[in-house]
């Protein structure tokens, strides 16, 4: 299957590890994987604070790049969500009829990492190991929004040697919510303060979650606290087998 | 049997006239960050919102069919919003037809002015209150008071309020903020006939209530009541509550005045057997709730001998007029939205300046009095979007959905005025975020700073506005090269 | 001043439907028949399930004191709560129209009996023992008992001032669901919905039993 990468804005500017880990799954098994450099941003930030009009060119940009691929496969339950549930709103209110039809191709065949993986291709032994006690944060978008379910999960109990733990109160939001942890810097702190407890709760070592946002907000709060767990998104999990430790 | 109407001077992102912003309150930033800083407050809802949060989950698990309610639940809204000129003439009649009186009112004023006259008209100069969203909304207590008639608050939340000289903080338990500690404290100070050795036993102070507030229900000339649900059908009012407070303000007075928003109102009888299946699982996790009283006009022999009906548009049509925010108007004030939130959970429901607080209160108040105000505009910005309150809402509002529509309202309605430091900033990244040319310049240039802007591979202080973030977190040092550049550098050709 | 207020409410009301594109179908009833319900008309079906057992656990869990009694015994039943009651409280039980008189045929001595006859001022009410009544419907799904204040239930006063309520509800009365019991009723009369004695919830969270309505709330489900 010929597969557009989209590494979304965050993840390709400050966690490459997450692309690379992407890329070295897909093709593990067996898949081809570009990365159309054309791509950039898909405007959720700007959506979500207001600025819709300037997320207008953003969503065209992201269309060009990837019409014509089977598949878009992107490590961000949050971008993905942006991509399926709000372009359509989006172009319409836009008034552009050409952009409504290329999110109409588009949107419907653009998957976050875990659900690709678990649902699309039917895969959740991806031949990885990952020999560490690890606690999985399911992200607000993913669950509720996106809808995907136990796939992360799924996908972390094939990987051998991984000791899963459960999170306390895992579903709670950890505060982030883009502009907010900026504009309600304190109420956003506050409500992380409760997620990394439950993290450090929850004895593990490393807090997994498939969406980069999330991770920078709850391993910014671990980290300031030294408390030697360490954050890794899915994919980077995924990537691990006995050769690469 | 139409009015002939005038065209509708609908004046969506104006203020209203109808409800005042709670005076001298700051905008939900400032207050939340008060708020947030109040441990003894953190530490009482904290308490009450999970009691309630996993409760209300047991409740909704047992009806196999809550999804297929739910929905039912908001195709009959969503009908009854585009019939609602149908319905409310339908109401008229039928209310009319069985005795009682309907009195329309535009905004908060015109309602308090109405029920002022009422009231005088009874020859009375005291009310008693059964809580109610609408009254809260017009600010009818201090109306009244202005007018010399006063009002006493007989739920046992609003009754702690009142004499805690304090304000409403949610939606069904307005004394929420509050534990039984500072609930025994203000009986004690406040209630001139509070028992001696009043304990903070719930049951204790629940009894205290009850014969703090026995006398003047027996004496009652005037009661006020809001309606759950208002059934054009039929012309029967609803009114869903606990402790019997209700019953006696719709059943010993002579006077009865009800204030009922326009969006109240359901088609038909039977519709009931959707809405109080939904109503109290979603708000007191019940399967029932204690007591439901639904009346019809007079009904001689039996209750008031006067009934009126004030209807109350006060912002409701102009929600009405927008195609995303409209979804509001499904509310049927169960609260499930708040006991959910998180950002609710940490900062209360004060800092939401306005008897609606939590998820619904940041899309509701907004499109009642309209964003001109810095507290109305802040409202949309004030939730993290995790969408826990779609997820339990008995109606499907997608307040999410709803919140970054009126955020986007609330910047273009700034567009064309003074100069903002943050439209700069928005602008600009948009640029560099649509174009993949500008984008890779600035991940060169955020990687070339690497070393620059972390000590020790950390970076622990950000200027402002991002120094909140780093107020309690790290952020993220840049990587040596992004993403992009790698693919460039190790399988350019390919792509 | 208010006649226009309508007007206006009513304009403002269509242009703001034509405004966000709602150009309704000109038959709301139509459109309101052709609405999709797709949910359950009960959740336990009456055929297969013992509807009368699950009205009283369910009013049980309220904690109202809840006891099936056969049809014969239901004198007696009566007789041995009221006595129970008077032990505890004084004054007389008010007794409304159109209650079977056969009910209240092995009364002990003792117990005094008050008629609605003139209809007795609120203050009187708050000083009696306590009030027998029947009842129009009970809903088994939600544990609920409802009266319409038809004949043997009395005005709404007099079920709510007094601070003990003896209700009996016969089986043939109990739905097994809400949208059967909303069926039964004839919206024009006032109702109150019943489910367990007065309680709050406005402490924390947390329901505590006993506040304006009756505190006290005793079944006796007559089976025949």
């Amino acid at each position: 299957m010929r597969i557009g990468l989209f590494v979304t804005c965050l993840t390709d500017t400050l966690y490459p590890d997450t692309g690379r880990a992407v890329v070295a799954v897909l093709e593990r098994l067996g898949h081809q994987v570009d990365f159309p450099a054309a791509q950039a941003c898909c405007g959720q930030m700007h959506f979500n604070t207001g600025y819709r009009r300037e997320a207008v060119p953003m969503a065209r940009g992201f269309t060009a790049a990837f019409g014509g691929y089977e598949a878009v496969v992107t490590p961000s339950a949050s971008c993905a969500s942006m991509i399926r549930e709000y372009y359509p709103a989006l172009a319409s209110e836009a008034g552009d009829a050409g952009l409504a039809r290329a999110v109409a191709e588009v949107a419907p065949r653009t998957y976050e990492l875990s659900v690709f993986l678990a649902d699309v291709l039917g895969v959740t032994d991806v031949g990885a190991y990952f020999p560490h006690k690890v606690t999985y944060h399911p992200t607000c978008h993913g669950l509720r929004m996106l809808k995907v379910g136990d796939a992360p999960l799924r996908l972390l109990r094939a990987v051998r040697g991984l000791n899963l733990t459960d999170l306390p109160d895992a579903e709670a939001c950890c505060g982030f919510g883009g502009t907010f942890a900026v504009k309600n810097a304190e109420v956003s702190a506050a409500i992380c303060a409760d997620k990394v407890a439950a993290v450090r709760q929850s004895g593990a070592e490393v807090l997994c979650a498939a969406d980069n946002s999330c991770l920078m907000h709850i391993g910014g709060a671990l980290q300031r606290q030294r408390s030697g767990v360490a954050v890794m998104h899915l994919a980077e999990i995924l990537a691990r087998t006995e050769e690469t430790r | 049997m139409t009015a002939p109407g005038q065209p509708g001077q609908l004046a969506a992102g104006e203020p209203h006239p109808g409800m005042p912003t709670y005076l001298g309150m700051p905008s939900f930033p400032d207050a939340a960050r008060i708020a947030v800083a109040d441990s003894q407050l953190r530490a009482n809802l904290t308490h009450a919102t999970h009691t309630i949060r996993a409760k209300r989950a047991g409740a909704v698990a047992e009806l196999a069919d809550w999804e297929q309610l739910r929905q039912a639940a908001k195709a009959i809204k969503d009908h009854t919003l585009a019939h609602l000129d149908t319905y409310l003439l339908r109401l008229e009649e039928n209310v009319t037809r069985a005795g009682g009186q309907v009195h329309w009112a535009q905004d908060a004023g015109e309602a308090n002015a109405i029920v002022a006259g009422l009231v005088r008209a009874a020859g009375a100069d005291s009310v008693v209150k059964v809580k109610s969203m609408a009254t809260q909304e017009t600010g009818l207590n201090e109306a009244l008071a202005a007018d010399g008639i006063s009002a006493l608050e007989t739920d046992l939340a609003e009754l702690i309020v009142q004499l805690g000289h304090d304000r409403p903080s949610h939606i069904l338990v307005p004394a929420i903020h509050r534990n039984r500690a500072e609930i025994r404290e203000i009986f004690r100070t406040e209630m001139p006939d509070a028992p001696a050795g009043l304990t903070d036993d719930p049951p204790a102070l629940a009894a205290a209530a009850r014969s703090h507030l026995r006398q003047a229900f027996l004496s009652a000339q005037v009661g006020v009541s809001g309606a759950n649900f208002a059934i054009a059908e039929t012309g029967s009012l609803v009114v869903v509550e606990s402790e019997g407070n209700g019953r006696m303000c719709v059943t010993l007075p002579r006077t009865l005045i009800s204030v009922v928003g326009v969006e109240k109102i359901l088609p038909s009888w039977r519709d009931l057997e959707v809405f109080l299946a939904l109503l109290p699982r979603s708000s007191t996790a019940e399967r029932m709730n204690p007591y439901t009283s639904t009346w019809t006009g007079i009904t001689p022999g039996d209750g008031p001998e006067n009934f009126h009906l004030v209807l109350l548009d006060n912002g409701r049509t102009s929600a009405l007029a927008d195609p995303t925010g409209r979804q509001a108007l499904r509310c049927i004030r169960c609260s499930a939205c708040l006991n959910v939130c998180p950002v609710y959970e940490r900062v209360g429901g004060h800092a939401y300046g306005s008897p609606y607080p939590g998820p619904i209160g940041a899309i509701i108040s907004p499109q009642l009095r309209g964003i001109a105000d810095p507290v109305d505009a802040s409202l949309p910005f004030a939730s993290t979007l995790c969408g826990a309150c779609y997820e339990v809402c008995p109606v499907a509002i997608n307040i999410p959905e709803a919140l970054v529509h009126l955020r986007a309202k609330v910047v273009d309605a700034k567009r064309e005025k003074n100069f903002s430091p943050e439209r700069v900033a928005f602008t600009l990244s948009g640029r560099v975020l649509r174009s993949p040319r500008l984008l890779a310049a600035a991940q060169r240039a955020a990687s070339a700073s690497r070393r620059v802007v972390a000590r020790k591979g950390r970076i622990r202080l950000l200027p402002p506005p991002l120094s909140g973030w780093t107020e309690t977190r790290d952020a993220p040092v840049p990587p040596p090269e992004s993403f992009r550049a790698w693919w460039a550098r190790t399988r350019g050709n390919r792509s | 001043m208010s006649t226009s207020a309508r007007d206006r409410i009513l304009s403002r009301i269509r242009t703001a439907n034509r405004a966000a594109g709602q150009v309704a179908p000109a038959d709301a009833d139509a459109a309101y028949a052709a609405l999709s319900r797709e949910y359950l008309r009960a959740h336990h079906d009456a055929g297969t399930n013992d509807i009368t057992g699950l009205f009283a656990e369910r009013a049980a869990d309220y904690r109202a004191v809840v006891e099936r009694v056969p049809e014969s015994g239901l004198p007696a039943g009566i007789a041995r709560v009221l006595a129970g009651r008077a032990a505890a409280a004084s004054g007389s039980f008010v007794i409304p129209d159109g209650l079977p008189g056969e009910w209240l045929a092995g009364l002990p001595a003792g117990i005094t009996l008050a008629r609605d006859e003139p209809p007795l001022p609120p203050a009187e009410l708050d000083q009696l023992a306590g009030v027998v009544t029947g009842c129009a419907v009970a809903i088994a799904e939600t544990g609920t008992i409802i009266l319409d204040h038809g004949p043997a239930q009395g005005r709404r006063a007099l079920t709510l001032v007094p601070d003990f309520h003896l209700v009996v509800v016969q089986a043939s009365q109990v739905a097994a669901d809400l949208a059967d019991a909303f069926g039964r009723l004839d919206p024009g009369r006032p109702h109150t919905l019943i489910s367990g004695p007065s309680a709050t919830s406005d402490i924390e969270l947390i329901r505590v039993e006993g506040v304006h309505g009756p505190r006290n709330l005793h079944v006796l489900i007559a089976e025949a």
